[in-house]
């Protein structure tokens, strides 16, 4: 699925577009330059991918092409929270797919999606290297280990407090 | 030339002494050195948070002490680690294991202000002492022998200077002085073979480049440690970057290369940072960039981030990544050597491949081949992981049997479990069972048993594990990872996976093994790269020593180890449940736990969705939950109509 930028993540392509003018401009570049755009807009919307195939001189199809292939690119915006469940094969033995389902249930998605509200996205990851201390769970790049349905249900309720705590400071910031 | 070389070593020496300065200052002084463990495992286990409580609590009390981050010692196990050395005590460095904030605070107010070092939360001295055991006394110590991880959990990353101070870049003074033909002959005469998992011979490979004519060479490092279960160049990159820094340049030098790349997956955070300020570093120090030291040789490296494609692990894979295309690998011959990324000769090399060059460069190929077994020199890195009771990092000399680094080094199978089998080689490698502990773990022993060195990922298995469920999985992963060029691998692999999963949901057919045998022959016979042609590996093995287990599933829809979810129930043994005991109620996810009526508990079979957690948090002393299959034979329990109210 592609997904069309909004206003505001249009104007950061064109930041991202000026710089890269001034960058390298080989295919050799290609990757690089994708991954520089996903670092600034967390996604590759279609208007990316134009962008790229026209400072290359390539086709917008053969870029899809190529970013289609790599796990790491996405075509629709992440979540604000973004959920990584490490399906490694240490976590594997571990029982790291009962974890992912408790995320699927306890978010009403299925892994690859985001929820309605943008919160939160699931992914699925091969292996973040972590074995020793499997399963193991990435939120928001931060990695949680010997997980547990329970501390699924916990790393919730910490995001909620923490959301709470923000909150509060912010009303008693405008006051 | 003589008065070139003479230029060279100077300047080395200059740079070395300076280092030496530093370190001598920063270990010489009375003040406390906190060295905390800061790669990745530890940060997942806590160890920023134990650095803040470290710092906040020294400010605190007023007390100065240096905190040292510090790289990955490989005792996963006992992450947080923390090593506190403490001269004014007069004890030696001390190594505490699974250092959390409270235990940070309490280490600052006993040991660093009061004079107590703890030593019950110690895990053992890092010297010899006449009041501490000392860590080299333990098996997980002793029997290792390090020479890739030598100065990992040593030095800090970040710092090129403790690097230099412990020895650093002396073999890229030798090998600058020396002939490249010399250096090529070195690594060829001490026998190292490529540890990215085929144990091609290195000084073959750069033979054949060095031979080669061309203008412009490249030496690739393959960072792109995409199995499952491994990580051990994760943690070399992440605890000692520049002594694979170091192994580039000697390998530029030998075969005439003036372009490295440094290829590391973007699922490495870390390892890309670190690795591409030590590249900054060195460049600054003149160790890469234009007439190294003053020679009349120029060389540098660039960083690409791998973007999460495990065929690229493959040589030609990556090289095509490297250029902008799909990571597809391609026919050879031509070899990479010859023609490989944008058509020059190119070199590429695993990280630990590259680590191993300066040391061999220091102490001459004699020495590596004394270390390990004749066919293998050398070392190898393990990471051990699954069921074994200290998990981690090991580096060992090729040739011990998998019983001594399984039971001796990493401590057994813990919860009084038993071993069922380790899975070596990651996807591409196999389940060897335990009639295989005795076989020495070299490239050749390995391979003839069916499995294979691989990156070195070894997955132990107890006996709750289900071969036909792992076998599923590496199927699952490798049908995902195929790039789809070979047909046999493209939908080969995915027939593999259908069979595999219906199997494991109890519909398997009985004709389903003769069908998996003959098709993961076939997709063997008929792919390109090593993906394809090591895919089956798992279920070869797995049929041919689990058989029982298949047939168990298929004939009887049992799964023998209780792990298939499909074909097992759980269920709580009212004999041995506890009166009022909540602790599974509270832990299960779906509610499906209810309260009988003389208050034990029983569990809603339909709301079940065997998590195991009940399990997992019902008290030792009562282990009232258990599990069946098929789920047919668990024992009924009685759903009351109206719920029962614990405080009855």
């Amino acid at each position: 699925m592609l997904t069309h930028a909004t206003v505001e993540e249009s104007q950061k392509l064109e930041a991202v577009r000026s710089r890269l003018m001034e960058g390298q401009r080989s295919r050799g570049s290609l990757i690089p330059i994708l991954q520089t755009i996903q670092k600034e807009m967390g996604y590759l919307p279609a208007e990316a991918l134009d962008l790229v195939a026209g400072l290359l001189n390539i086709s917008a199809g053969e870029v899809y092409g190529v970013a289609s292939f790599y796990n790491q690119f996405r075509f629709n915006p992440p979540g604000k929270h973004q959920i990584k469940v490490c399906l490694g094969t240490a976590c594997h033995v571990r029982g790291g797919d009962i974890i992912l389902e408790n995320f699927e249930r306890k978010l009403d998605i299925k892994e690859g999606h985001t929820t309605e509200d943008r919160e939160f996205s699931l992914e699925r990851v091969a292996c973040v290297g972590c074995c020793a201390l499997a399963p193991v769970v990435l939120m928001n790049e931060k990695t949680h280990g010997y997980m547990s349905p329970s501390k699924v249900e916990g790393l919730f309720t910490q995001l909620e407090i923490a959301k709470k705590k923000s909150e509060s400071n912010k009303t008693d910031g405008s006051e | 030339m003589a008065q070139n070389n003479d230029r060279i070593n100077q300047a080395l020496q200059a740079l070395r002494e300076k280092a030496a300065g530093q370190w001598r200052e920063f270990t010489g002084s009375t003040i406390p050195r906190i060295h905390i463990g800061m790669a990745t495992c530890g940060l997942a286990a806590g160890a920023q948070e134990t650095r803040d409580a470290f710092e906040a609590q020294l400010k605190k009390d007023n007390i100065q002490a240096v905190i040292h981050p510090i790289g990955c010692h490989g005792h996963c196990y006992a992450e947080p680690l923390v090593i506190i050395d403490h001269p004014a005590s007069g004890l030696p460095p001390i190594m505490y294991q699974k250092v959390n904030e409270g235990k940070a605070v309490m280490l600052v107010k006993n040991f660093l202000k009061g004079n107590d070092p703890l030593l019950e939360h110690m895990y053992g001295a890092m010297e010899e002492s006449d009041t501490i055991p000392a860590v080299m006394l333990f098996p997980r110590f002793n029997m290792e022998k390090r020479v890739i991880m030598d100065k990992c959990g040593r030095i800090n990353p970040a710092d090129i200077n403790e690097y230099l101070a412990l020895g650093g870049y002396a073999a890229l003074g030798a090998a600058l002085s020396l002939a490249p033909e010399a250096i090529v002959e070195t690594v060829t005469a001490s026998g190292l073979r490529g540890r990215g998992g085929a144990g091609f011979p290195t000084g073959r490979k750069w033979q054949f480049a060095a031979q080669q004519n061309a203008a412009e060479k490249v030496v690739v490092c393959n960072a792109d440690e995409g199995d499952p279960g491994a990580y051990m160049d994760r943690t070399i990159l992440e605890s000692n970057p520049h002594q694979v820094i170091e192994g580039m340049i000697i390998c530029a030098r030998a075969i005439g290369a003036g372009r490295g790349v440094m290829y590391v997956r973007a699922e490495y955070p870390l390892a890309v940072k670190l690795v591409t300020r030590a590249l900054e570093q060195a460049r600054e120090l003149n160790l890469l960039g234009q007439n190294i030291l003053g020679s009349d040789f120029s060389f540098d490296i660039e960083v690409f981030q791998g973007s999460g494609a495990f065929v690229c692990g493959e040589e030609t894979a990556l090289i095509r990544s490297v250029e902008g295309y799909r990571g597809m690998p391609r026919h050879r011959p031509p070899f990479p050597v010859e023609h490989g990324l944008n058509g020059r000769p190119t070199v590429i090399n695993n990280v630990k491949t590259l680590a191993t060059i300066a040391p061999i460069i220091e102490n001459g190929a004699e020495w590596f081949r004394s270390i390990g077994t004749e066919k293998s020199p050398g070392t190898a890195i393990f990471s051990i992981v699954g069921h074994v009771l200290y998990p981690g990092l090991v580096e060992i000399p090729m040739g011990e049997t998998l019983r001594s680094l399984i039971f001796d080094i990493c401590g057994g199978i813990p919860d009084k479990r038993e071993f069922k089998a380790v899975q070596i080689g990651g996807p591409s490698g196999g389940c060897l069972p335990a009639s295989f502990l005795d076989t020495p773990i070299d490239f050749d022993s390995l391979t003839a048993a069916g499995a294979m060195m691989g990156s070195g990922g070894m997955v132990v298995m107890n006996d709750e594990t289900c071969m036909v469920n792992v076998a599923r999985y590496f199927l699952d992963f490798t049908q995902k990872e195929s790039c789809g060029k070979c047909t046999f691998c493209r939908i080969g692999t995915r027939h593999l996976l259908e069979i595999l999963d219906r199997i494991t949901k109890g519909q398997g057919k009985p004709e389903d093994l003769a069908r998996l045998e003959w098709l993961a022959a076939a997709v063997k016979q008929g792919s390109l790269c090593g993906l394809g042609k090591t895919a089956p590996n798992p279920v070869i093995t797995s049929l041919k020593y689990f058989r029982q287990e298949y047939e168990a599933h298929i004939n009887d829809g049992v799964c023998p180890a209780l792990m298939c979810r499909d074909l097992i129930a759980y269920y709580i043994d009212l004999d041995k449940c506890a009166r009022g005991c909540d602790a599974c109620v509270g832990c299960c996810p779906t509610e499906a736990i209810f309260t009988t009526a003389n208050r034990k508990k029983g569990i809603d079979q339909e709301k079940c969705i065997k998590c195991g957690e009940c399990r997992h948090v019902c008290i030792p002393l009562y282990n009232a939950v258990g599990k069946a299959s098929p789920p047919g034979t668990v024992p009924m329990i009685e759903k009351p109509k109206v719920p029962v109210k614990d405080n009855d």
